[in-house]
């Protein structure tokens, strides 16, 4: 057995890879790192990734394992070998990325306002008032400059065309970019000279950035109090609260640790109620206030909505951005680009089939073993028929529901996810990825260079999710120039 | 700061020094045991009763004996009054705070527990116990040191520092309590040289022996006693713990020390007032275990008037 990792007897097989090109060649922005491994001494490169994950374990980024009495956490298995995207390629994901968010926030706020874009019939209106994100409540909402949409992660993958596409829109609490720091952190730790050497975009200004936008949002202050809202500890990605509320320096609250009162927001302080002007709310729309959405919510305040209404308090993102998430509206944003921006979509959507017109139903029912079916307003892997991983008798369940609810299911040609090189045991093997960049949108568009690159770590599987064996890579978006490499505070000083 | 997160802050301490002293009086009774070889069995019924959970214990073990007692008091995760457990709900007071504490604080708070966690039923604490609890204790020494010199003394420190300092006046009146019955059962005992072992085993048990030493040389009941509640400067005593604690609850609101704003300082302050004024003959004469008692039922009024203060002012009104 040979004991050193090396990229010698590496395969890229049939599939896209992101270090390899077609003939085996490296490309020229993961040349460096590959060479640098490749010179590294026997048992190095695990002695690294068994140390990093010592690191985890120590720090505490774990997520608990429901169900397992024990308390036995786990850390979100993390693999050595980052995902790494040329400055070129990354100007064109990052263009397309402020197009379709700033166009999903026209849209958003539209619908809550003038509904345009259905009286113009672009968007079908019962697709929309059929969506069960969509919230009523929130028409004639007025949140300050019209952006409802703050935090995004938006989902994307590359296909074995080589295009990078988007998958799916995450306009409500994205989760995952505390992983993309702590992966930085502990890969800078591992490979301190590969960093300087490379030229990778810093990831370090999240935190000041997204404390920016939050005071930007701030009503009738300069001084904001802000916080994050948190359902709790037992809520999977509760980590990620806490460490932004750490690393942004603000209070953590849970909704017990607020209250309105005389149409104000205030949090239970040791010193009596304190005033909250802003809330990064990481609790979804349903629970936030029990008067205005579901009734049986513990987790959110009474009365915050009413607030919320009156301009006294600002809530990131905005009540109501859910409905873009649905999966049959995706279908349309490159029509709402074309509407909204008089523009082509910079990164294509996934060809996508909508179960309520005639034609492309029947073209599902008719191939709905090469195809993948989603129900709209799923995540997280539910709800999902993947057409050629399928038994005849799941086909003929998903056909009955397409029939039965088509306004419900879209249906996407399987698709093919670029691979990455992966530590496996003494050897890489390439697993598949796919890139959750993050898009803050307070007085301007903001994307964070780099994002939670996901990996499967089974062989052959294309689902990233950790709930069923992903993990995460670090993200290195390598800079085109000097000024892409300081951070915020290095700029100011100059 | 949030009540919310002043309380967990004030019981992740407390719930450190609990484990702490629970490995205390443990490693106690090992030593006991050592000295005194005849008596083995003898020792650890005392101990389990003195957590209040001897029922339980008959329930599920039945045997007093070292190797049931030991699992029991410490890896047993259905016990909740377990080093197990009891460090368990730290860590969980403190992963609710993780953006108050120091980073610092929180690794090592969850490397005290995977420690403990991992050390059930392995080979190392059956072979030498000893060494385990004296382990226990160095990582309780070491959040505590990391505590104090990582994060700023704010007031979420004071509130940090209250709890841990108001839990070892608990419990170093407890140990003082359980030994004074164990150790005295007859009056002519007084004196002997059984009594100097166990009386010195006492001491170290709060690492007080060399400090008593340097302070009174030979060693009585009367001057043992003396030190453990009323010694100014010794960390363990109960005087000295509650007028740190003092400091930082006027440190929280603001109120100078010696004058009251609010219940927590007017119960803390009068239990202040009446150790610096009492002495250790009218301790002895009043009934050591009676002066345990009454001091317990205090510091309990106290804590009730930090919630009612600090955490749930609601509740009081």
């Amino acid at each position: 057995m040979s004991s050193t990792l090396s990229f010698r007897g590496y395969q890229a097989e049939s599939f896209y890879d992101e270090f390899f090109d077609g003939t085996g060649q490296p490309k020229s922005e993961a040349k460096i790192l590959i060479d640098q491994i490749n010179a590294l001494p026997d048992y190095e490169l695990q002695t690294r990734q068994e140390a990093i994950e010592r690191a985890l374990m120590r720090m505490g980024i774990t997520f608990a394992v429901y169900g397992d009495q024990a308390g036995n956490e786990k850390i979100f298995p993390f693999d050595i070998v980052p995902r790494i995207i040329s400055s070129i390629e990354w100007a064109h994901i990052e263009a397309g990325l402020k197009q379709r968010i700033k166009a999903l926030n026209l849209f958003i706020d539209d619908i809550y306002h003038d509904q345009q874009i259905l009286n113009d019939e672009i968007v079908p209106r019962n697709l929309l008032e059929d969506a069960a994100s969509y919230r009523p409540e929130c028409h004639g909402l007025n949140p300050p400059r019209g952006v409802w949409c703050h935090i995004t992660g938006t989902d994307l993958i590359r296909h074995s065309d080589g295009a990078i596409y988007v998958l799916e829109d995450n306009l409500r609490c994205p989760s995952g970019v505390s992983y993309v720091l702590q992966n930085r952190q502990v890969m800078k730790r591992s490979f301190p000279q590969i960093f300087s050497e490379t030229k990778v975009r810093p990831v370090i200004d999240y935190p000041i950035r997204l404390y920016e936008t939050l005071c930007s949002l701030a009503p009738e202050t300069s001084d904001p109090t802000v916080v994050v809202l948190t359902p709790g500890i037992y809520n999977s990605a509760y980590y990620e609260h806490s460490f932004l509320a750490q690393q942004m320096g603000v209070e953590l609250v849970e909704g017990s640790d607020l209250a309105v009162r005389d149409g104000f927001v205030f949090m239970r302080t040791t010193r009596g109620y304190k005033r909250v002007h802003v809330i990064y709310r990481r609790i979804d729309d349903d629970f936030i206030d029990p008067q205005c959405f579901r009734k049986d919510s513990v987790l959110g305040v009474p009365g915050l909505m009413d607030a919320y209404r009156n301009g006294r308090v600002a809530l990131a993102n905005a009540p109501g951005t859910g409905v873009a998430d649905d999966k049959v509206i995706y279908a349309f944003v490159p029509d709402m680009i074309r509407y909204y921006l008089d523009e082509e979509a910079i990164l294509p959507n996934v060809k996508t089939y909508v179960c309520q017109r005639e034609d492309d139903r029947k073209f599902v029912l008719d191939n709905i073993g090469d195809l993948v079916v989603k129900a709209a307003n799923e995540s997280g892997g539910y709800g999902m028929l993947v057409g050629p991983h399928s038994t005849k008798k799941e086909q003929a369940e998903f056909s009955r529901l397409v029939q039965e609810n088509p306004r419900n299911y879209i249906a996407q040609p399987t698709l093919s996810l670029s691979r990455v090189p992966t530590v496996v045991d003494d050897h890489f093997e390439g697993r598949h990825v796919d890139l959750r960049p993050y898009v803050l949108y307070g007085e301007e568009l903001w994307v964070l260079p780099g994002g939670l690159t996901r990996v499967a770590l089974k062989k052959g599987s294309l689902v990233v999710n950790s709930s069923q064996g992903g993990g995460s890579k670090d993200t290195w978006v390598i800079a085109g120039n000097e000024s892409q490499l300081q951070t915020q505070s290095q700029s100011e000083e100059e | 700061m949030l009540s919310r997160v002043a309380d967990s802050i004030f019981w992740m301490a407390r719930y450190v020094e609990r484990a702490e002293n629970l490995a205390r009086f443990i490693d106690v009774t090992l030593n006991l045991q050592i000295d005194t070889p005849g008596s083995a069995g003898a020792q650890w019924e005392p101990l389990v009763r003195a957590t209040g959970d001897e029922e339980k214990f008959k329930e599920r073990y039945g045997q007093f004996d070292e190797r049931n007692v030991i699992r029991f008091l410490t890896f047993d995760r259905d016990n909740p009054n377990s080093i197990v457990a009891i460090l368990r709900a730290a860590r969980e007071n403190a992963r609710s705070i993780r953006e108050t504490i120091s980073s610092e604080t929180w690794e090592q708070l969850n490397a005290f527990y995977h420690f403990v966690r991992d050390a059930a039923d392995t080979e190392e604490v059956r072979e030498s116990p000893g060494d385990f609890f004296l382990e226990v204790k160095h990582y309780s020494h070491l959040l505590n040191g990391v505590t104090d010199s990582t994060m700023s003394h704010n007031e979420g420190w004071h509130f940090s520092n209250m709890g841990r300092l108001l839990e070892r006046a608990d419990k170093t009146s407890r140990i003082l309590d359980v030994k004074y019955f164990t150790l005295l059962p007859r009056v002519e005992d007084v004196g002997s040289p059984v009594d100097d072992l166990q009386w010195s085993a006492v001491l170290r048990s709060v690492s007080g022996f060399e400090m008593y030493r340097k302070r009174y040389h030979g060693i009585t009941v009367e001057r043992i006693v003396e030190f453990l509640i009323l010694d100014r400067e010794f960390p363990r005593a109960i005087q000295y713990c509650l007028t740190e604690a003092d400091e930082s609850l006027h440190k929280i609101s603001g109120t100078p020390v010696g004058t009251f704003d609010n219940p927590a300082e007017q119960r803390l302050g009068r239990l202040r007032a009446e150790l610096a004024f009492c002495d250790v003959k009218s301790i002895i004469n009043q009934g050591l275990h009676e002066f345990v008692d009454s001091l317990q039922t205090q510091l309990n009024q106290i804590g009730e008037g930090i919630v009612d203060t600090f955490i749930d002012p609601q509740s009081a009104a």
